[in-house]
This record gives C-alpha cells, structure tokens and sequence, in this order.
C-alpha cells in the first residue's frame, strides 16, 4: 500500500500540472490568434495573463520541492517528480514565448499592410499541435505519441527555414516595412522555439515512463526508434 | 551517455551464490538464489520481513550452521572456495567473513579486550601488537579518539552507537575480508547513524561489505549495489542507481515505492 501522503501529493501535484498546461495553451492560442486577426486588446490580455502563469510556476515548483524533501520518492515517483520540474518550467517558457508573439503582434496590428506569411498558419498549427500531444502523452504515459512530437519537429524547423528564405528575399527585393518583416521573423522563431519546448516535453515524458533519456539523441527517435 | 564503470557483470566477483536453496527444517526459507556480490563495494540486501535477506546474508558464514535443522543446498564460493566444502574450517570463514549485528553485543569487558579478543582466540599474544591492532582497528571503526584515554574502561559504559562503532572494531580487527552488516544502525539514532553510514563508506576502500536494511534511504545512500529479495526469492539485483531510479522489476518498484510491503 502506497503511502496515503504520497499519494495526495502526487495527485494534487498533477492536478497543478494540467492546470498551467491548460492555460499555456490557452495563451498561446490567444497570441496565434492576434496575429493573424490583428486584435492588438487580445494581444494585450495574453501579456498581460503572463502574471498567472509565472505564480502557478513558482507554486508547482515549491510542490516539488516539498515532496522530494519530505517522500523522498524513488523509481517511478521519483522519474515523475522530476519530468515535472522541468515540464514545469518548459510551460512557463512557453508561457513566455506566447507573450513575446503577443508583443510583436501589438506592434504589427497597427501596419495592416504588412501581410502574414501562408506558411506561418501552418507552422502555427503544427506547433500547437505538437504541444497538445505532449500534454497528452504525459496526461496518457504514452511515449508512442511523445515520439511522434519529437519527430514532427523538423517539420516545423523546415517551415521555419522557408519562412526565413521568403522575408530574406523580400528584404532583398526592397519591401518598404522593413521593421512589420522583422517581427514576422521573430514570431516564426518564438514559434519554432515553442516546438522545441514541446519536444522538450515530450522526452521528458519518455523519461518518466521508460526511464530513458532521448535527448540529444535525435537520429534516434526520428524513425521512432529507442 | 557515459556507461556506469559499476553496472553488474564488470565487476571483480568475491562470492558467488549458485542455485541456493535454504530449509529451516521442513521450511523452506531461500528458493533458488544465485547471485554475484561485488569485491570492495557495498552491497545492500533490502526486502520485507521474512524475505529471507538475513537468513542469506547468513549464509555467508555459515552462521545458520548453530541453528538446527537447517539445510542449504547449491554454490556459495568465497574467491572460488566452496565454503560448504567438507573440511572447512568454520572458524577460519568466520575470520575471513565478519559480521556486525543488529543489536550491539560488545563483550561485558574493556575497551581494549573487546578489540583484542579475536586477534586473542586466533593466537596472537604479543602486547605490543595486540595494542597496535587494538588502536588500527578503533581508528578504521572511526572511534579512536572519543575512547584513546579510557581504553581500559568497560565498554558497556560506552553510548550505543559508540558500541555499535566498537563492535565494527572487534571485526575488522581479525582482519576480515568480507564485512556482514544485518541492520547495523537500526537501533541508532540518526547522528550515530551518519556516523555508520560515513564509515562504512570509509571500510568499503578496503573490505567486501554486504548490509541488510530496512532503511530504503540507507540502501541507497551507502550501496553501490542493490538486491532486493521477495518471499525467499532473489528478485532483482542491479546497480543501487538502477534499482533505484529505473527498476527492471514491477515488484522491486512496488517495493521500493512503499505500494506494498
């Protein structure tokens, strides 16, 4: 029988997880969202939702510390008290990351002129999709579909690529809003840096449930290999 | 990642346990326990109560041989010696194979007598050398200097983790090869606890040490290697790193996780 105190913990700490997991994805959404409609007031309110998320960081991160300090967990407790942490702290990375869309989003509302690239949609939605499915795959201990986030990154790394090619070439062409092509840059890599977070997430996953650490082995599991 | 230098099957072996099956009369108490433990590293034997970790560690020097109506049939080699081999001098084991018990059991004489005992029974007599092992053996048991000046005085006067200490002193003052520890601390508090743990990290240098514990912390914190035995059977044995942070066995986490036992 488990220890009835562990238990509380473990499962309150999940709880916590899911909650700032649901609401980075929230935010993210918002700031996508400003971008392509130019709502610089829904730009305004993912900057300023940043607050909440950073609080329920820190308070995820103090149940961590609580419960190595008075369970001190081992084998499986122990892999999902540190996936956690550092899951934790990916969140809130992302957390960031959509801010820093929403900021570049406020300014490119004001220049409707400046048209958004067809590839950052898609890029868009496959990096959100990328990080759901790391969110389930922890919610599910399921590294099959924590693989496959990682191997959708280079899908999104490739978009990124096109994109930078396409701005570079409209610089050399001599667009005239030079500064609206700039922030679109920014926004393609915040975008490409939250996929990598996810993929972060993702082995992070792989970790806890098979005690395997993938990272930096990326010839590894792009053909889903272990 | 770099390969863990003391993953199992690299190290140097000092006994090896084959097919080990264990009887107390009609009981059986150990089924089928092989099992490799390493030279000069500390292996830790974990497992519920009546798991059968002590009456193995046991084995080790044929310490059940007082108990009657016990049996052991397979392997156990000590640098590839049987020790069940007819023949074998039980007392010479014993002085190859040490054992600290769980209980302290200091004899109810001095210091320096309690020390010098073993090297005594197996015929030293010189005092001079028997003061050098005496103070040899005090220091490596970390109790040299809280007992240097009163020596002559009764160690059953000393605390009990000084006794604890002192009973470490009488074994590796015959010199042993192997050090057997069946829960050497549980009976301290956690100040002389740190004390046994710290030196038993020190002993590990110089001697083959297997320690039974409940304490799944202290397994993990003094042992390079980790056993762990459920309902008289050998269920996992691995690195402490493995077994404690990716186990292969569903019941070894199950165990170590506090989900039964």
């Amino acid at each position: 029988m488990m220890s009835i105190h562990l238990q509380r913990e473990i499962d309150s700490l999940k709880k916590k997880l899911l909650a700032l997991s649901a609401l980075v994805e929230e935010q993210l959404r918002r700031a996508v969202m400003s971008v392509q409609t130019r709502d610089d007031l829904l730009a305004g309110k993912v900057i300023d939702g940043d607050v909440e998320i950073d609080h329920r960081e820190v308070e995820v991160e103090e149940d961590c510390l609580k419960i190595l300090a008075l369970h001190q967990p081992v084998a499986v407790d122990l892999r999902l008290i540190v996936a956690v942490l550092k899951i934790n702290n990916d969140l809130e990375r992302i957390g960031d990351l959509a801010v820093n869309i929403a900021e570049r989003s406020a300014y490119l509302a004001e220049r409707r002129e400046c048209e958004v690239p067809a590839e950052l949609s898609d890029m868009v939605e496959k990096a959100q999709l990328m990080l759901q499915n790391s969110l389930n795959a922890l919610v599910n201990a399921d590294p099959a579909l924590a693989h496959k986030v990682c191997s959708d990154d280079d899908e999104v790394d490739d978009i990124n690529r096109t994109i930078y090619e396409q701005i570079k070439a409209d610089i050399r062409d001599g667009v005239n809003d030079l500064d609206s092509m700039i922030h679109l840059l920014g926004i393609a890599r915040h975008i490409e840096r939250i996929a990598d977070l996810a993929t972060n997430i993702a082995e992070d996953v792989i970790y806890m449930v098979d005690g395997e650490i993938v990272r930096h082995r990326t010839e590894d599991y792009r053909d889903g290999k272990r | 990642m770099v390969d863990n230098p003391r993953e199992p099957g690299e190290f140097h072996r000092k006994v090896h346990v084959a097919n080990m099956d264990f009887y107390y009369g009609a009981t059986q108490a150990l089924f089928d326990v092989s099992l490799d433990i390493p030279a000069q590293q500390v292996t830790a034997f974990i497992g519920p109560s009546g798991c059968g970790k002590s009456t193995f560690l046991r084995t080790l020097n044929r310490m059940n041989d007082i108990i009657p109506g016990t049996r052991v049939t397979g392997d156990v080699l000590i640098d590839d010696e049987d020790i069940y081999a007819g023949g074998v001098d039980v007392v010479m084991l014993r002085k190859r194979v040490g054992m600290v018990f769980q209980k302290s059991n200091p004899f109810p004489k001095s210091i320096r007598d309690n020390v010098a005992y073993g090297p005594r029974i197996h015929g030293l007599r010189d005092k001079v050398e028997l003061d050098e092992i005496v103070e040899k053996s005090l220091v490596r048991a970390a109790l040299w200097d809280e007992v240097k000046d009163r020596l002559d005085d009764s160690a059953l006067d000393l605390s009990g983790g000084q006794q604890q200490r002192l009973c470490i002193a009488r074994a590796v003052a015959i010199d042993p090869e192997i050090l057997l520890m069946d829960e050497p601390a549980s009976a301290l508090d956690p100040k002389s606890t740190t004390r046994i743990e710290n030196l038993i990290d020190e002993l590990r240098e110089d001697y083959t040490i297997v320690i039974v514990t409940h304490n799944m912390q202290q397994a993990a914190r003094v042992s390079d290697y980790t056993a762990f035995f459920y309902e008289g059977r050998l269920i996992e044995f691995g690195s402490t790193k493995q077994v404690f942070t990716m186990p292969n066995e569903k019941q070894t986490e199950d165990y170590i996780t506090g989900r039964f036992g």
